[in-house]
């Protein structure tokens, strides 16, 4: 990741940015080709996508952090060796932010100030965190509250990555019972295509996955109602998970250290939250294609899906009530019981005084 | 509201409302059967009401050759698309994983494929039914309103657990919380309309049988 402004790189085209690192044409190629299957994209898209990236100008990126934990930066900055994936981000000019950038105080801030008038309408804004409304002093950077940062920065975005769960939809720091109002980019920028890129944190490929679409056609991906991209976040964890067969047939892991835990069994009872979830993991896999939580024998949290850490606890299975049922259900008897004895007492005296009231006709009455 | 916030609110406070509902609608339903009480028999007894009334809630599951030659369609339906109904709710392994997060014990489930394919069957048996009902003029003459209403909150829990298990028309959230929504509404329907012949079925036929017991002739 270059943050300095290197002139005679900064002219570079990515191809010979490429060369120059020393990746050879045929690498070059493999990478367009693996990124046309990634993005789901016919095979006649590979010299398409290999001309435009040979001939793509660096970007200029501004990554903005509110209120995070730096998690999504992390998962993207460790996650791959020298690969060219890699690179692409490396490619990138990123600007300002203010967690890589060797610059601090004034100084980090006129670059993002340079930044932005230099490219003025063509950057893109990358954000991780959400936004505190409740107060703009709960998190401020330079002494900008994060709310003025985002929309002063917004202004001249040609597109924002939302990176992360709580910049796509609020995240942690808005779990309830959030207290400091904390919402999402999409929620206070109408006017710009927002590509959402949630996770807790995202799958690194999926953020360069990205980046590359947008290099490449200069457009942003399809994306779903909740504004993912498709090609990453169309099938749940559920429908490609390698577990299913088991869930198909009825074998559950029942803790995490029973037979079944060990055989690999599907771990729907221990609260698994991939039929509700969607994201790539499954398929993509983390470091490096390694393996993806459910692999590692841990239910999936459902990290990529709004309000996902107030979905009723991460260890209980989706078909169980989230409230105590037990408990409720209890009471309840016991109320309509006590109800039931109150109204048959009642009526019961009722009926006793009626038979005492009741006077008999007799002959002599009728005969009146 | 967010497709998690939906469902989160129909796994908790909205599955508490339809559970109250249900719980105190059931009891005060038996509490209105039950303390309406009978009139002392003056009549001696002839024989005994309790077994002869045990023995009637079997004799009268099981219906006579004349009974099923002259409502075969009914029988075979009707027996169709309730144990399907048992099989679906009570055998699918996260209905299980429900019933033992309220009641504290589970049972073994059976393999998804049959569940869903029960299912297809059991919601073919209820569509089945409401066509004969609305084509055979008696039936129809003498269906209500309430009928109706019974027959479709029976039919949704199926089809939109159906439709959540293959995950059509959108996404999964969505579809599970609207599976579970009309669960609650079966839920908060059940005391008050014909559903509570679930749990009267065994007590009327008992009684049935008790009267004939009592009068030392067979039920
Ligand atoms: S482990 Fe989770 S995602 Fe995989 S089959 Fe089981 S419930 Fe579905
Ligand atoms: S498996 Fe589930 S919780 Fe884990 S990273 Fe993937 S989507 Fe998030």
């Amino acid at each position: 990741m270059t943050i300095n402004k290197d002139k005679s790189r900064f002219d570079m085209t990515l191809g010979e940015t490429l060369r120059s690192q020393g990746i050879s044409r045929r690498s070059f190629l493999k990478f367009c080709a693996a990124t046309a299957s990634m993005m789901a994209m016919s095979p006649a898209m590979i010299p398409k996508i290999a001309h435009a990236l040979e001939s793509a100008r660096r970007p200029s990126v501004i990554w903005l952090s509110f209120q995070e934990c730096t998690g999504c930066t992390e998962s993207l900055t460790r996650a791959h060796t020298a690969t060219i994936e890699s690179l692409i981000f490396d490619y990138i000019s990123l600007d300002y932010h203010h967690t890589l950038m060797a610059a601090s105080g004034h100084g980090a801030e006129d670059a993002r100030k340079a930044a932005m008038e230099e490219n003025f309408g063509k950057y893109l804004l990358v954000v991780d965190g959400s936004i505190p409304m409740g107060n703009p002093g709960y998190s401020t950077i330079a002494g900008i509250s994060n709310y003025d940062m985002l929309m002063e920065t917004a202004k001249g975005a040609a597109a924002i990555i939302a990176v992360g769960t709580c910049a796509t939809y609020g995240g942690i720091p808005h779990a309830n019972p959030n207290p400091t109002g904390a919402v999402s980019v999409g929620e206070l920028i109408k006017d710009k295509p927002i590509i959402n890129v949630p996770g807790c944190p995202p799958i690194p490929v999926v953020i360069t996955g990205v980046l590359t679409h947008f290099l490449t056609f200069g457009t942003i991906p399809e994306l779903d109602h909740i504004g993912r991209p498709k090609v990453f976040y169309g099938q749940s964890i559920h429908d490609r998970c390698y577990r299913r067969p088991f869930y198909d047939k009825g074998l559950f892991a029942e803790t995490f250290d029973d037979e079944g835990a060990r055989k690999g069994w599907c771990l729907y009872k221990l609260g698994c939250k991939g039929p509700t979830t969607y994201n790539a993991c499954a398929t993509t896999k983390w470091n490096n294609g390694t393996s993806f939580p459910i692999e590692s024998g841990h239910p999936c949290l459902g990290c990529s899906e709004p309000d996902f850490w107030d979905g009723g606890g991460f260890y209980k299975a989706l078909s169980m009530p989230t409230e105590n049922i037990t408990k409720t259900a209890i009471y309840t008897a016991a109320g309509a019981v006590a109800a039931g004895v109150a109204l048959g007492a009642m009526n019961k005296s009722k009926k006793n005084s009626a038979t005492k009231a009741h006077n008999k006709t007799t002959i002599d009455d009728l005969e009146k | 509201m967010s497709e998690i916030e939906f469902l989160s609110w129909v796994r908790g406070p909205g599955f508490q409302i339809a559970v109250i509902i249900f719980i105190a609608g059931v009891l005060i339903r038996f509490g209105e059967i039950l303390l309406l009480g009978r009139k002392k028999n003056l009549a001696e007894a002839k024989g005994s009401e309790m077994s002869s009334g045990l023995r009637t809630i079997i004799t009268r599951s099981i219906p006579d050759k004349t009974t099923f030659q002259r409502s075969t369609f009914t029988l075979v339906a009707g027996y169709i698309f309730h144990i399907g109904i048992f099989v679906t709710l009570f055998l699918f392994a996260p209905h299980i994983l429900m019933f033992k997060e309220v009641i504290g014990f589970g049972w073994p489930s059976i393999p998804t494929p049959i569940i869903d394919a029960t299912a297809v069957v059991t919601i073919i048996a209820l569509l089945a039914v409401l066509a004969h009902r609305m084509s055979n003029t008696v039936l129809k003459f003498l269906s209500t309103k309430e009928d109706y209403l019974v027959w479709l909150v029976t039919i949704l829990p199926l089809i939109t657990g159906y439709i959540a298990f293959h995950r059509i028309g959108t996404t999964a959230p969505t579809l599970l919380a609207i599976h579970i929504l009309s669960v609650e509404l079966l839920l908060v329907i059940f005391p008050f309309t014909k559903l509570m012949h679930s749990f009267t079925v065994a007590l009327s036929r008992w009684y049935n049988g008790a009267i004939s017991g009592y009068r030392g002739v067979e039920s």
